[in-house]
């Protein structure tokens, strides 16, 4: 009965959104206050539908109720009550109503927090929010029902894929949809600014939270499912290039350059017309990456041509989105009116440079991730498009950017000084070149691109201190005085330079481990010993153990440096009882920020085993480089300026127009 | 009957995510066996999703490891062994596709991208330019200016 309601509330949130998608718009057409206002309400009533729905299928999962189809295919009665929960999400069902969920979550933050907007813009935006709920929950209900019942129920379940069975999956998935999904606020505000026909600073300030969110969510699920992809496939890689993974990259560099032009415009007011097509072609670059995941189009083309339905569904809802939006962006652009004049070299030019190359990464990848699948349906021709073509192009593609990023918060609006700036930044280039022959030296050489790569790194993080020191006049003024006009600066000015910062770091981490790390292939018999990254590591032997619904062979390593046990390492191999299938959980030790990372292999002969044992420099940079970024996104998204509804100051300069903002 | 299942499992148990070049393939030159691990990062596994034949487990991979091997055993380059391991299974083999008639956009995309979005900005800075620089004063207006000017 339970799960006929939240069917039946799954059905009431499509018909809320039917009403929040059409009577708002007619009430800014009309300007009829009621019809208006009801949006907010609609959209708050369809997030608790949605709400409602999801926990009912997560109670479902929680009891093991295996009536349900759903639950049945993907769960397993003796699994933990963690992965029974985030099992709800680890199948194409339940994560398509996560989606819908986290949508209608921020129609709802919206509503709730766009108190200061103005009225149409606020009717505006939560229709098309409305229309993208629609397109989903139609999908849901019509191709993808989580709620579809089994008679007669079965007594057990068949368990979810052992790979997914981790907290990496509790994590993961939701954050990945609040970045994804968290773009089509900014894509609704764009729409709504086109059907208005008018755009001004007002509307960028209001779009640069939510894009910041939407980026720093898109952020942290990007680099979990990195870090969780590292440890858990076992053999030690992080990043594969993979169409999947390219799904979700490219609307986070589309993000990322969105997130800088929209500071162009709400500061000075250009690049209006550029930041709207901007927040299109992320949103759609989202949407495009949950047709390329949920349609299987992936996998192979015959996966979607065997069951074209849902792939048709999502291909139809992208075309109407992407189409329609791009088509009333032509029809409607040219009314928004171009503003603000600068010089190439100026801090609006820098940023359009971060966004020339960054938007043609994004294009790049988008060309490589779907150029075999146009190749095969075009011509017949198979092709492969993998790791060394993204590897050279998009390197090449970032190289000026990353030697450009201190240049841009240097430089000053309107008409920037080049060379005062390089002058500036020589410290920088110093303190980067210093860093990186020192660890070439440390390291014992090695390829000679690692010492610029890490010079590179460290003048990023340097530029950036260089910046944050230049604002509070170090060694200008007094001590104190600089002390407190550095604590006095906006929180923003933080958070770009700590997500700078984070880039720098990440970049380190990448070269070293690309560079540095060494990989050794051994059979070992208990008693072996192996070097590896300074350290000795002697193998002891295997145990056998078991989970709740696994079994598993784990083999003990010792690990010393210098003739002393410093510590030891579990490495095991799983076997799932539920799908028999095996898994690896590869034994890491961290050490500083660099990590020892075993796996395990076959049982060749009598007692021996192949082990893969890795020596990882300073990989952990790669993801607190990231962990920074985010940082740096959540700081500058508590900047008074940004805080979405905070009331404005009156020491603002009025350079804004303010009214659009009460 | 049970014992056909077990099998099975144990089949379907080989397949999983254990590694890829075992220490029986390794070649005793280590500076050959490095040519050998980096022609095999550039090289697919036909038979998985998404791997190159150094990452995967695969029979099928394990194959193309040691024929790559021992190719590089018998003297040939670098260049040979892709060739002919081209010759062999297609062009879907090589992650880094070649550059030819139909990878034309796929290589020239970025290129394309790069040089029309500087020639757009170019020809918009240009035409801001001419904007912001205004008409200059004509002599008359001078003449006033300086009046103004004038204590």
């Amino acid at each position: 009965m339970i799960i006929e309601l939240g069917h039946y509330a799954l059905v009431l949130a499509l018909a809320t959104a039917f009403v929040q998608a059409a009577l708002p718009i007619l009430g800014a057409r009309l300007n009829d206050r009621a019809l208006m206002e009801l949006a907010s309400s609609a959209a708050i009533a369809c997030f608790l539908l949605v709400a409602f729905s999801f926990a009912v299928l997560t109670f479902a999962y929680v009891t093991s109720d295996f009536s349900v189809r759903n639950v049945w295919e993907n769960s397993h009665s003796l699994k933990p009550l963690i992965y029974k929960i985030s099992g709800v999400w680890g199948n194409h069902e339940g994560s398509m109503l996560l989606w819908l969920l986290i949508l209608v979550f921020f129609s709802a933050l919206v509503a709730t927090f766009g108190r200061n907007l103005p009225e149409t813009l606020k009717a505006n935006v939560l229709a098309v929010q409305a229309w993208i709920a629609v397109a989903f929950t139609l999908f849901i209900l019509l191709t993808s029902n989580p709620f579809a019942r089994l008679i007669p129920a079965p007594g057990e379940g068949k368990d979810l894929n052992p790979i997914l069975q981790d907290v990496g999956l509790a994590i993961h998935p939701p954050l990945l949809y609040l970045g994804y999904v968290g773009f089509s606020v900014c894509f609704s505000f764009a729409i709504a600014a086109l059907i208005e026909g008018r755009i001004d600073a007002a509307w960028a300030r209001w779009v640069r939270p939510w894009t910041l969110a939407a980026w720093t969510f898109l952020t942290a699920g990007i680099s979990m499912g990195s870090y969780w992809a590292y440890y858990e496939l076992g053999w030690g890689g992080w990043w594969f290039w993979d169409p999947v993974e390219n799904a979700s990259f490219m609307p986070w560099l589309a993000g990322t350059a969105l997130l800088h032009s929209a500071l162009v415009m709400e500061k000075r007011e250009a690049l209006k017309i550029w930041t709207v097509l901007l927040a299109i072609m992320t949103f759609s670059l989202s949407l495009l990456g949950t047709f390329l995941v949920r349609s299987g189009v992936l996998t192979s083309v015959h996966a979607f041509a065997t069951d074209p339905t849902r792939g048709i569904f999502i291909l139809a809802i992208l075309v109407f989105f992407i189409g329609g939006a791009f088509s009333l962006f032509a029809y409607r652009a040219s009314r928004l009116k171009a503003g603000g004049i600068f010089a190439p070299v100026s801090k609006e030019g820098a940023l359009v440079f971060n966004n020339l190359i960054l938007t043609t990464a994004a294009a790049t990848v988008l060309t490589g991730t779907l150029y075999p699948l146009v190749l095969e349906a075009l011509t017949g021709d198979k092709i492969s498009v993998g790791p060394p073509f993204f590897n050279m192009t998009f390197g090449l593609l970032m190289l000026p950017l990353l030697f450009a990023v201190p240049f841009g918060p240097l430089l000053a609006w309107k008409r920037g000084d080049l060379m005062g700036v390089a002058q500036r930044l020589f410290a920088a280039v110093a303190v980067g070149l210093v860093v990186g022959c020192v660890y070439y030296y440390a390291m014992n050489g090695g390829p000679i691109l690692a010492l610029f790569g890490i010079a590179l790194g460290v003048y990023l993080i340097a530029g950036s201190v260089t910046d944050l020191a230049l604002r509070s006049g170090l060694g200008k003024v007094a001590g104190n005085v600089a002390w407190r006009r550095f604590s006095g600066l906006p929180r923003s000015a933080f958070g770009t330079a700590l997500a700078h910062i984070g880039l720098g770091v990440t970049l380190i981490g990448i070269v070293a481990v690309t560079a540095f790390e060494t990989e050794t292939v051994v059979e070992m018999k208990p008693g072996m010993t192996v070097d590896a990254g300074g350290y000795t590591l002697r193998f002891d032997g295997m145990r056998n153990g078991s989970g709740p619904n696994y079994s598993e062979e784990s083999g003990h390593f010792t690990i010393s440096s210098g003739g002393v046990v410093v510590t030891d390492i579990w490495s095991s191999k799983r076997l799932y009882q539920a799908r028999r299938m095996p898994t690896t959980e590869a034994g890491i030790r961290t050490f500083g920020l660099s990590q020892l990372y075993v796996s395990l292999g076959d049982q060749i002969s009598e007692g021996g085993i192949v082990v893969r044992i890795w020596w990882k420099p300073m990989i952990l940079c790669i993801w607190g480089g990231t962990l920074l970024m985010m940082a740096g996104g959540f700081v500058s998204l508590s900047d008074r300026r940004l805080r979405v509804g905070a009331p404005t100051r009156a020491k603002r300069p009025k350079t804004i127009p303010v009214g659009a903002a009460e | 009957m049970n014992r056909l299942l077990l099998a099975f499992f144990l089949f379907l148990a080989s397949l999983g995510p254990t590694f890829a070049v075992n220490p029986d393939e390794v070649l005793s030159d280590p500076a050959l066996e490095a040519r050998a691990r980096a022609i095999s990062a550039e090289l697919r596994c036909m038979v998985c999703q998404n791997q190159s034949i150094d990452d995967s487990n695969a029979e099928l991979a394990k194959d193309l490891r040691v024929l790559v091997r021992e190719r590089l055993a018998n003297g040939d380059s670098d260049e040979a062994v892709i060739d002919y391991v081209v010759s062999r299974y297609g062009e879907f083999v090589l992650l880094k596709p070649r550059f030819e008639t139909k990878t034309m956009i796929l290589w020239g995309m970025p290129i394309l991208l790069l040089l029309v979005g500087a020639a757009t900005l170019l020809v918009a800075a240009l035409k801001r330019g001419r904007q912001s620089r205004g008409t200059p004063l004509s002599d008359d207006e001078k003449e006033k200016l300086k009046k103004l000017l004038q204590p």
